[in-house]
């Protein structure tokens, strides 16, 4: 089985996040990257199904010389090999899923995984476009609910489960009130939520075999690809600080506020 | 912050990675909790075998990664960083000086029975060196190792032994012809549950409280020859190899834990407001800090050069006593300056610091006091 993949960098969610004064953008000294954690559970899903059918992980990202550290951290965790799309400069939800497009009809998988969004404008459409450009069925949100009461019950149902033939992909997705289940033909692209699995950590032998494997390089032009944002951010804004909220003595009073000053009442 | 340095490569930088996520998701919440119990999980060893982390500088037939010691000095630094002495202390023994004499001088079958199943967290190994009257006066230790027919019989006691209570296996320092100082020193492996070898009690400590140190008790314990490492009368250089790297392992782990204390301690002034504007505001907090920062870089340098050093097969016995000595009592000041930036809230077990200000305080006396570090360090004038 094959499986294309995405690693996106995205801002460390550690780091502290500021928007510049003009509201052009975010200020980028200092900022640390990681792979999109939402991309990370899809890698891993990705590398425990083809342990259940041989083939291969390929991990695709588009950006600049700095994405090869989220390429080779997700080789580290086990991908086979590389799809570097080299490009710098401005790049919209719909350039990205143009070109993640072209490396799906170049590299031929039985399934797509993606991240459900990233985690840095967190868009979640990605995966919809691409699908809906491929022709290909897509199941979004791919979960795995701990809810569940019993182990048993939480075993019953995998998330995602291909068919002994490798023709179809059974997925549990997460939506509104509860749990849909779908069946998709292969090809198919898939979204991965968070519930999805707890992705493994790079190993050291993982991260030593990643050094040497390969990462092709890519470019928009050399694709075909025509990635002239459509769409531009126009300002940028911090969400208003929350004011801090004060303490009531009873619960009269709280009636009595809610009335006059929150005005819900 | 490690970039730059000229030590590290992108892997190093990597595996790092990997160590802090694992740091921040499996040690870290549970300070607290295996504090207040006085121990960690024993499950945590063999986790760490799972993870591939006790073996990195050992070899593959015995299930290391053969990776070398800077991928060890990052697990190191990365388990300063755990917001616990005594996990990063139990752990780390295990790596760090009570495997490293087997690898060293063990035969294969040696290897084979106690480093292999350390590798894999399987047995927890302790080194027993410090008595009740001798630690770094090595060729002042008393235990004895009386040779017999097929063996050695074992007499005398061990203390602060870190792992010592809950140890499968001992990497024991004796002393096989009590007739001679340093040169009637050997090495010798002893396995729980060996006649003769009792555990005496588990010892109450100001820090590293999540970590097991013990006193053990041996009375006409008989072991196997076999268990004997390299030769008798050797033990003396077998020590001295070893304490080059605890010591270099005890610089990195001050370096990497002062480097979280100090981002505590920032993120607590910025957030702690007096005087009607947070305290990072004023003068004299800022420039406790600069002083912080600039005693953790003066210290890490000299460690990272030590580590340089002993990564390209030096014997840098100066330099690494110097890091030891620096990085140890650099970790004692930042916690206590970090402590006195906290004001009354610094002395509250509700916060970290109480406890990073009590693990800090081992560095400058355990694996050889800072004075027996200035001791060393003097050698050089001739002294």
């Amino acid at each position: 089985m094959k499986i294309l993949v995405t690693a996106k960098r995205v801002e460390d969610p550690e780091s502290k996040i500021k928007v510049k004064p003009d509201g052009t953008g975010i200020v980028l000294e200092g900022l640390k990257y990681k792979i999109n954690p939402f991309d990370e559970i899809a890698v891993e899903e990705a590398l425990r199904l083809v342990a259940k059918f041989p083939g291969e992980v390929v991990v695709a990202s588009v950006g600049g010389k700095e994405v090869q550290e989220q390429l080779r951290h997700a080789l580290a965790m086990g991908a086979t090999r590389a799809v570097w799309v080299n490009h710098t400069g401005p790049l919209d939800q719909m350039g990205i899923a143009a070109l993640l497009q072209k490396v799906a009809e170049k590299e031929k998988p039985d399934l797509v995984i993606l991240g459900k969004q990233s985690i840095d404008d967190d868009q979640n459409q990605i995966g919809q476009y691409l699908a809906e450009w491929l022709g290909w069925a897509q199941a979004t949100f791919a979960s795995k609910v701990e809810s569940f009461e019993s182990d048993a019950e939480k075993n019953k149902v995998p998330a995602l489960t291909v068919s002994a033939d490798v023709k179809t992909v059974r997925v549990v997705r997460e939506v509104d009130g509860g749990l849909a289940t779908v069946e998709c033909q292969l090809p198919a692209v898939v979204t991965a939520d968070l519930r999805l699995n707890m992705p493994r950590y790079a190993s050291l032998p993982g991260i030593m075999k990643a050094k040497s494997k390969p990462i092709e390089e890519l470019t928009p032009v050399g694709l075909g690809v025509d990635v002239t944002p459509k769409l531009t951010v126009t300002k940028m804004m911090a969400p208003p600080a929350r004011k801090a909220g004060i303490k009531v003595p009873d619960v009269a009073t709280l009636v009595q506020k809610l009335k006059t000053e929150a005005k819900v009442l | 912050m490690q970039a730059g340095y000229g030590l590290y490569l992108e892997e190093h930088e990597a595996f790092r990675r990997t160590v802090r996520a694992v740091v921040d998701k499996e040690l870290r919440p549970f300070a607290r909790e295996w504090e207040d119990k006085g121990e960690f999980p024993l499950a945590l060893f063999r986790r760490f075998g799972e993870l591939g982390f006790l073996g990195l500088k050992y070899p593959e037939e015995y299930g290391g990664t053969n990776a070398g010691c800077l991928f060890e000095a990052v697990l190191i630094e990365e388990l300063g960083r755990c917001g616990s002495g005594g996990v990063a202390a139990g752990l780390g023994a295990q790596f760090t000086i009570s495997t490293g004499p087997l690898h060293l001088f063990g035969t294969d079958a040696q290897k084979k029975r106690f480093l292999a199943p350390a590798i894999r967290g399987e047995k927890v190994g302790a080194l027993g060196i410090t008595e009740p009257n001798a630690g770094s006066d090595v060729a002042g230790l008393q235990m004895t190792a009386k040779k017999v027919d097929g063996g050695y019989v074992l007499n005398g006691s061990k203390t602060y032994i870190t792992n010592g209570v809950r140890a499968d296996f001992v990497v024991l320092a004796v002393k096989t012809d009590p007739t001679k100082g340093h040169k009637g020193l050997s090495m010798i492996v002893v396995e729980k549950g060996t006649p003769g070898f009792s555990v005496g009690k588990k010892l109450e400590k100001l820090g590293w409280r999540a970590s097991d140190t013990g006193e053990l008790v041996f009375e006409d314990c008989r072991v196997p020859a076999e268990n004997l490492l390299g030769e008798e009368g050797q033990g003396f250089y077998q020590i001295m190899g070893n304490f080059q790297w605890e010591r270099l392992s005890l610089a990195l782990g001050a370096v990497g834990a002062a480097d979280d204390i100090l981002a505590g301690a920032v993120a607590y002034v910025k957030q702690r407001r007096a005087f009607g504007k947070a305290v990072a505001e004023f003068q004299v907090v800022k420039h406790r800090l600069a002083d912080m920062a600039t005693d953790l870089e003066a210290a890490r340098q000299l460690t990272y050069h030590a580590l340089r050093l002993h990564a390209g097969g030096e014997f840098a016995i100066s330099e690494t006593s110097m890091a030891k000595k620096l990085a140890t009592e650099m970790c004692c000041r930042i916690a206590d300056a970090s402590l006195q930036l906290h004001g009354g809230a610094g002395y509250m077990k509700e916060f970290d610091i109480e406890r990073h200000w009590r693990d800090a305080r081992l560095g400058p006396i355990g694996g050889g006091t800072s004075e027996i570090m200035n001791e060393i360090i003097a050698r050089q004038f001739g002294l």
